[in-house]
């Protein structure tokens, strides 16, 4: 069996409001209501409607033949609840065709698998048990924030129960070996591996606009003519991507969205590919064999590893005080607490301290509310500080 | 008695101690009936004008028709010429301004004299052209209004200074807020530092605020020692509304540093310090309120030694939250590497905060109750806190007798001995 399996990321993070140093002990609302709002607007109007109306549009048209797989993040779904409903429609009506995966992940798109694995499982059950409710469907693979992945990750998540998870092909971990079969976790064989052709999926994700890359304009004709190029014993392509890159990342102007309406046809018609979801292939596939990785490994940047989130000073001392937290948040169990333990966790927070400006810097930088890593430090302690106020109460 | 002052900022739009302290200065000087002409290079239009006529340096237009004052040109180019301004300004500008033809051609007095200037009011990355550029304006007002005698505040009103003098001949007093030394250590900019000593050779007095920056003066630029006088600065008593203190939301002691966060503050002795009182006492918050350059490095290494959620950084504050900052605040320590005067402590104290200065301050020299140390010594600077935060007789004590102390400090002392300066020039007008 040969066959292409697209994943995307859905996500979006609560974002802080500027918190003063005066604010500490006096205000307990920390989310920048009006940016979260204005930017969860502004990419449901450019990408998640017109994508999923894509999605729709070609799922009907090649019925069983095209399939994919979303992750969406708890924090995510809060949002749409909160300020597009419509987009949670559009969702739910391609979970209902039958032919559209959720994967599994943490409620808030968060590190706490580094960290604290309680707090780990406890947030997958409560995405288990949100997509459960939004969507009437029970994930069975596991998504990982940011593909964030380890023997140890894979184990935990092997113990949950899942038969299978994703993360990134990164070329230090795989060496001589391709990204394009189906591994096992090296301490639990019975977790399935998927991992991202990084090659295919960001020449789509990144370069699909760029007009000094060699390859530009990117056709669906010359994509599946490197798919046919592939190696005739690859058995799976994976293309996992930021669901943002269609309309947001790549905007509608650079063609993106014709190009995936000419995906399938274009694969279907020209080679020997099919289109699967990560638990349609975990069930059918056998592996080729374990996948170490004794370190973490994520898909961020050149190094594919945590540094965007973790490793400067101010990352891990925002992170070493947060998880500081969790036994007296337990402890409390008050719901606006544990509501705001949740939000606070989220991967985002800790990519805004990145200090690594130079290599990937640009990429940080766009995504970044704050003008400096500096900035979003100060503000993000002096919230914490707060609520370390409230949970010491 | 009429005075052509020049300053850079005025309140409410202040970086530093200079506005606050023009302030007070012009505010006493106008209780012996001292007339102030006040040239800033930006106004805002919210700057208290109780007391002082206050100019926008950036207001003046200057026309092609008011340029043929062939006098003002005269003088104006004689000066631009003995200074050392001119090299700081980008070298096709400089080319320009160096050949004397210029001032006279018709190229570059379209292109820089047509309408107003705007000045930034700020320490910009244009500052030496912006500090030439008001030395112009400044001896067009110079030209055209009446005053007895010229009194200019810092490095950058000094050019003005000089060219206001030039152009009245009337006597000139510059006053050092601070110097290059206190300010980049031994790394003085080069540039800086001849204009402040060719402010002073110009000048015919000069005024230190303290006597640690009377002796630099003396010795570091070389200017006779008769000629320099210290005049130390005083704080403006302040009346906050009743209601006005803060409740403190949280429950711990909290020591406070309230300054520009660059070296000449010792922004890093504080964090040195509150690393130790930290980890004797968790129950205590710090907080730096303001902004510089050494900032970010500071931020890192609170981070690094793992006290952020107990270290705040309040950024830079104004107006009334100052006092706010105050009220939240049971210590406050300033400490200075090198500090010319430094009002802040004074401020604390106004508001009922123990303070402890560095020994390397000029504030030092008038204030009894204040614990001094060494900047450097950070393990007295700790003990110091540490001993304010416990002992409750101790900070009681500094309390009471630092308000009464601060309260004898008035800005008409200080104003009447830059008065009596000015007569010493002037004789009794």
């Amino acid at each position: 069996m040969r066959t292409i399996c697209f994943y995307f990321q859905v996500h979006q993070p609560f974002r802080l409001k500027r918190y003063k140093f005066f604010d500490i002990g006096n205000d307990h609302y920390y989310y920048n209501d009006f940016e979260n709002k204005t930017i969860m607007r502004k990419v449901a109007e450019k990408c998640y409607l017109p994508a999923n109306k894509t999605f729709l549009d070609l799922i009907n048209e090649y019925g069983n033949n095209f399939k994919i797989a979303y992750s969406i993040s708890g924090v995510a779904i809060d949002q749409f609840e909160m300020y597009a409903p419509d987009v949670l429609d559009s969702f739910r009506a391609l979970v209902d065709t039958g032919k559209v995966e959720i994967l599994s992940e943490t409620y808030s798109h968060s590190l706490s698998a580094l960290k604290n694995r309680e707090e780990f499982e406890r947030q997958v059950k409560l995405h288990r048990d949100k997509v459960k409710q939004v969507f009437g469907v029970e994930p069975k693979v596991f998504r990982n924030t940011e593909l964030i992945y380890s023997d140890w990750i894979g184990e935990y998540v092997a113990d949950m129960g899942y038969k299978g998870m994703i993360t990134e092909g990164a070329k230090h971990v795989l060496g001589w070996k391709s990204p394009n079969y189906l591994y096992c976790n090296a301490i639990n064989p019975k977790l399935k591996v998927l991992l991202k052709n990084f090659k295919l999926s960001d020449d789509i994700a990144f370069r699909f606009s760029n007009h000094d890359w060699q390859e530009f304009p990117l056709t669906t004709e010359k994509f599946v003519s490197w798919l046919n190029a592939l190696d005739p014993k690859d058995e799976i392509i994976n293309l996992f991507m930021d669901y943002e890159t269609f309309g947001e990342h790549q905007w509608k102007e650079t063609g993106i969205f014709e190009f995936l309406k000419a995906f399938p046809n274009a694969v279907l018609k020209y080679s020997n590919f099919k289109f699967n979801t990560p638990s349609e292939i975990v069930k059918k596939v056998d592996p080729v064999g374990a996948i170490h990785v004794p370190y973490p490994i994520s898909w961020a940047d050149e190094e594919r590893d945590l540094t965007a989130w973790l490793g400067n000073e101010l990352q891990d001392e925002a992170f070493n005080n947060l998880y500081q937290c969790y036994d007296r948040v337990k402890e409390i169990n008050d719901p606006e607490i544990w509501k705001d333990w949740l939000y606070l966790q989220t991967s985002d927070h800790f990519y805004y301290m990145c200090t690594k400006w130079f290599s990937d810097g640009d990429v940080h930088k766009y995504f970044n509310p704050y003008n400096s890593p500096y900035e979003a430090f100060v503000n993000y302690m002096n919230i914490l500080s707060d609520f370390i106020i409230r949970i010491e109460k | 008695m009429k005075v052509l002052m020049f300053g850079w900022e005025f309140p409410p739009h202040i970086t530093g101690g200079l506005g606050t302290a023009c302030y007070g200065l012009t505010k006493g000087l106008s209780n012996f009936g001292t007339e102030v002409i006040f040239v800033v290079p930006k106004t805002y239009g919210d700057e208290d004008l109780k007391h002082i006529q206050l100019k926008d340096a950036g207001d003046v237009v200057i026309t092609e028709k008011r340029m043929q004052y062939e006098e003002f040109w005269d003088k104006f180019r004689y000066l631009e010429v003995g200074s050392n301004l001119i090299p700081y300004m980008d070298p096709e500008e400089f080319a320009k301004i160096y050949d004397k033809k210029i001032f006279l051609g018709s190229e570059y007095r379209e292109q820089v004299f047509k309408t107003k200037f705007t000045f930034t009011g700020s320490y910009g990355k244009d500052l030496f052209q912006e500090v030439a550029r008001y030395a112009l304006i400044a001896s067009y007002i110079a030209a055209s209004n009446n005053f007895d005698i010229i009194h200019a505040h810092d490095w950058l009103t000094y050019s003005a200074g000089i060219a206001a003098k030039e152009v009245s001949g009337k006597p000139l007093v510059v006053h050092m807020h601070a110097t290059e030394f206190d300010r980049s250590g031994d790394n003085i900019n080069q540039g800086v530092y001849d204009i402040e000593r060719a402010g002073m050779e110009a000048a015919d007095k000069v005024i230190a605020v303290s006597n640690l920056t009377r002796k630099i003066i003396i010795e570091r630029y070389g200017i006779p020692a008769e000629k320099v006088v210290t005049v130390h600065n005083s704080v403006e008593p302040v009346t906050l509304p009743e209601d006005f203190k803060l409740t403190k939301a949280f429950k711990e002691k909290t020591v406070t540093f309230l300054g520009r966060v660059t070296f000449q503050k010792g922004p890093d002795y504080f964090i040195e310090a509150a690393k130790k009182v930290i980890d004797k006492d968790p129950n205590v918050r710090f907080v730096m309120a303001g902004s510089g350059d050494m900032l970010n490095r500071m931020i890192k290494r609170v981070a690094k030694h793992g006290i952020a959620t107990k270290f705040h950084f309040a950024g830079f504050l104004k107006g009334q939250e100052v006092y706010e900052m105050f009220s939240l605040s049971d210590v406050y320590v300033m400490p200075s590497v090198s500090e010319p005067f430094g009002i802040s402590p004074l401020e604390a104290m106004m508001s009922d905060v123990p303070v402890i200065i560095s020994k390397q301050s000029g504030v030092a020299e008038v204030l009894k109750h204040a614990l001094k140390v060494d900047f450097w010594d950070v393990d007295d600077m700790a003990d110091a806190i540490y001993g304010l935060l416990h002992y409750e007789g101790l900070s009681k004590m500094f309390k009471k007798y630092g308000k009464q102390e601060v309260e004898n400090l008035r800005w008409e002392n200080s104003a009447f001995k830059v008065r009596e300066v000015y007569k010493s020039l002037l004789g009794d007008i």
